[in-house]
């Protein structure tokens, strides 16, 4: 794998990484991956969610180490044990979510932890000016004041300030993670104006999009993960975009999910126009009785905003939606779920599931109405209650009332759509049910999806992992930029298909009826 | 397979070993173990006399631990309550002094309680101000008002229906025991039992979690102030009626006495953890800790010292717990 017979690596690449393995606890993260960036190249790097791009950037940013392999910098192994190894190895990573301090000056921030100093070791804020000056100029940008508060920018100003920040460091390795995810267009095309100049400087940017047309419009070479494993290097010119999508989705065994074909029934959920600005927009769908829809797109596209609308946690604008053919208002959780609404969130540690209670008390919680007697709790159904759903769902727990924060996640997961499950709804929304759960809970949640679609119940399934989107889904709609562009029915549904509509590669994308 | 591990666990005897090391099995512990070895060193501690009188004087604090337990298992916090206690006892007194029924000068203290800290839980809940905020604002409103006020003068010839301390039960049990038993026995099956109480600890222990789960979380927050002011309101009664005066003026650090019984007895500062016995047995402990000062013959200045040690080891403690779950 260290050789990519298309890629044109020059002999000595400026950062290099090699059969690099990494395991989190119950998760094999990344398995056997070699990378490499020369000096003045862009390397884009792709994958789907839960590919192992971030383990991979966060590795050779010094975040936590590799259980195997190494990371080379101009040909010598460097030991990157926390991020200040790689900062000094020349390496500076642009998150996501930009970490800037919003109180201070550009000049401030760009310096933080390395401001020029004077005698006494006092801070030389003249020289900080001036230095700031002078990497606003090598970047030709006019429109930044040195003493310009952070937080008063925008968010394409604040990426430039981070990207100044990495040069003030002497970056030679400037990673790049979804950089254009909130930017304009205009802040885009500004982002690759700098991202050219630091290529003629010998910058190698190492970056990470699902935007494929910016990869072909910036990238040298791209390099696939799929799964934790290295897929294909390739330069952009041998390829294109329905190839890059069929490299990242790839084939896995489609008998992993065991979907039950199941009579349909009526419609349980449908939604007319439903807005609320600015991640839902003008969205129209139904799911019946015994369906599972699968609800595709990218991180971001307004997946989990439209379940949540649903839900009434951030209640609707304008539109409709009708339960079981009834219109109705839903302005809270408590209403979504006297409805029969279940909802299973995607982050079940901050928003399903309370740690510190125990598996007794987190089953019952969204059922509290089927326990509680005129305000009190009857210990008995309870603790039946509980006892049902673990054993329903083969919750691993050494009792009722061990501590729900102490069992893995696919057991904390099996709680949490257990609980919902416990009050009767007819309509379920599964916001990622299986994502970062080993794969034996994850058949155990499938299998269970299954049985309960041929209970009747209607399933909404968000969920970012094609293979289960195709597995599990009667229909699966894909959603971009809060819309919903475009529906399949089961036996059309393709990877390349559903990826190309969720990228926005629009040829492929026809809206079927 | 699972069930059968379900049955085993329920008669695993490390299950009881579990319940012997819970903080409040920890505290009763250490309250008999510190009557005895004090009681060895000095047994005029051991006189029922004395006893008494460290619970005679101190049942206020777990009274208001009890109230203050609800709220910082709810994720709050109230810094006010010390200042409340000592307005509401003026308040009370006042109106006992100037002919009002005693009946009504008793339930003025319950209904302003009430009141004002629902007020404080209105704020947070609604208009989202954290906590430490909003009562560190309502602790000096009414320590400045109370001072402004009443001039600092004490009250003084208060009826001798007024002293609800007086009261013994059955000629042994002072009212104001038989009070801090009922309270925390009441407060404690009310919040394992009830559905409002596990209500309070599904805030405190995930807000957006409970929010899903169609608990609301600015309702649950303003009872617990609610029911965090009657506390209040029956221990500034306690607190006004064992002395023959009212000193009209709020009791220092009261507010920290009542956090620390509440921390030291078990309630996760985090949120989501804790019992109301757990924290009426940590304000007996401290009570006890400082009368075995005296009859140690160590100064009792010291009391402040043995309870920041507690609080730091018992805050300690519940962190590591914490992060134990958190890795696993």
């Amino acid at each position: 794998m260290t050789t990519h017979p298309h890629g044109e690596a020059p002999a000595t690449p400026l950062l290099s990484v090699r059969a690099i393995e990494k395991s989190f606890p119950g998760v094999r993260a990344l398995s056997g991956v070699s990378f490499d960036a020369a000096s003045g190249e862009v390397h884009a790097l792709l994958g789907e969610n839960g590919a192992g791009k971030s383990t991979l950037i966060k590795i050779v940013s010094g975040v936590f180490p590799p259980d195997r392999g190494e990371v080379l910098v101009n040909g010598k192994p460097v030991d990157l044990a926390r991020p200040d190894d790689a900062r000094r190895a020349g390496v500076a990573t642009i998150y996501q979510e930009l970490l800037l301090f919003p109180e201070l000056t550009v000049a401030e921030n760009i310096f933080m932890g390395h401001a020029p100093r004077a005698g006494l070791r006092r801070i030389d804020w003249r020289a900080m000016h001036d230095k700031t000056n002078a990497l606003l100029a090598s970047l030709e940008i006019h429109d930044l004041e040195a003493d310009r508060i952070v937080g008063s920018l925008s968010v394409g100003n604040r990426q430039r300030v981070e990207i100044l920040r990495a040069l003030s460091q002497d970056a030679r390795i400037l990673i790049m993670d979804e950089p254009t995810a909130a930017l304009t267009e205009y802040d885009v095309t500004r982002l690759f104006d700098i991202v050219r100049k630091l290529k003629a400087r010998g910058v190698a940017v190492i970056y990470i999009s699902h935007r494929l047309d910016e990869i072909f419009a910036i990238a040298d070479r791209v390099t696939v993960l799929r799964d934790g494993a290295h897929v294909a290097t390739k330069p952009v010119t041998e390829t294109d975009a329905a190839g890059l999508v069929q490299l990242m989705v790839g084939r896995r065994i489609e008998s992993l999910f065991p979907k039950i074909t199941v009579p349909i029934g009526k419609p349980v959920l449908e939604v007319k126009d439903l807005e609320r600005r600015p991640l839902t927009r003008n969205v129209s769908l139904t799911v019946r009785a015994g369906e599972i829809v699968g609800l595709a797109g990218l991180v971001g596209s307004g997946r989990s905003e439209l379940a949540q609308t649903i839900f009434g946690v951030t209640p609707a604008d304008a539109g409709e939606i009708r339960i079981a053919g009834q219109k109705v208002d839903i302005r809270s959780p408590a209403r979504a779920r006297s409805l029969g609404v279940a909802y299973v969130p995607e982050d079940r540690g901050t928003q399903g599931l309370v740690r510190p209670m125990t598996v007794r008390e987190n089953f019952s919680l969204a059922a509290l109405g089927k326990v509680a007697f005129g305000g009190f709790i009857d210990r008995g159904a309870e603790r039946k209650l509980a006892g049902d759903g673990v054993k329903r769902f083969a919750v691993k727990a050494s009792s009722l009332e061990q501590i729900a924060g102490k069992l893995s996640g696919g057991n904390q997961q099996k709680i949490v759509l257990g609980k919902w499950l416990a009050n009767g709804p007819k309509l379920l929304i599964l916001d990622e049910p299986t994502r970062g759960i080993d794969v034996g809970a994850k058949a155990e949640i499938h299998r269970l999806m299954g049985e309960l679609a041929a209970q009747g119940l209607a399933i909404l399934m968000i969920s970012s992992e094609l293979p289960e989107v195709l597995g599990m889904s009667d229909r699966v709609l894909v959603m971009r930029e809060g819309r919903i562009v475009a529906e399949f029915a089961r036996e059309q549904a393709t990877q390349e298909s559903i990826g190309a509509a969720m990228m926005g590669s629009h040829e492929n994308a026809e809206k079927v009826a | 397979m699972t069930t059968a591990t379900l049955a085993g666990a329920e008669a695993n005897p490390r299950r009881r070993l579990k319940v012997l090391a819970s903080q409040e099995a920890l505290l009763a512990i250490a309250v008999i173990g510190l009557a005895i070895a004090v009681g060895l060193y000095n047994p005029r501690f051991l006189a029922a006399r004395n006893l008494s009188d460290v619970l005679l004087g101190n049942a206020y604090i777990a009274v208001a631990a009890v109230g203050m337990s609800m709220v910082i298992v709810s994720g709050n916090i109230d810094i006010s309550v010390g200042a409340l206690i000592g307005v509401l006892a003026t308040i009370s007194g006042t109106l006992a002094v100037n002919g009002a029924p005693i009946v009504v000068a008793w339930l003025a203290a319950l209904v302003a309680g009430v009141l004002v800290m629902a007020l404080q839980g209105v704020i947070i809940a609604y208009l989202r101000i954290p906590a430490i905020v909003v009562t560190l604002g309502m602790l000096s409103i009414l320590k400045g008002g109370l001072i402004s006020v009443t001039g600092g003068k004490w009250i003084t010839d208060l009826p001798h229906s007024f002293h609800l301390a007086d009261i013994e039960l059955f000629g042994v049990l002072p009212f104001p025991v038989f009070l801090m038993i009922v309270v925390t026995i009441l407060a404690a099956l009310w919040m394992r039992y009830s559905a409002s109480g596990r209500a309070i600890y599904a805030v405190g222990g995930n807000a957006e979690a409970a929010r899903l789960c169609g608990i609301s979380q600015p309702r649950t927050i303003v009872m617990v102030f609610a029911l965090h002011g009657f506390f209040a309101g029956a221990a500034a009664l306690l607190y006004a009626t064992q002395l023959r005066v009212i000193q009209s003026t709020v009791p220092p650090n009261l507010e920290l006495t009542i956090i620390t019984a509440s921390v030291v007895g078990g309630v996760s500062i985090l949120g989501g953890v804790g019992t109301v016995i757990g924290s009426t047995l940590a304000a007996v402990l401290i009570a006890e800790i400082a009368s075995a000062l005296v009859f140690t013959d160590v100064s009792p200045y010291w009391i402040r010292a043995v309870q920041g040690v507690l609080i730091l080891v018992t805050v300690i403690a519940d962190i590591l717990r914490r992060r134990r779950m958190a890795g696993a």
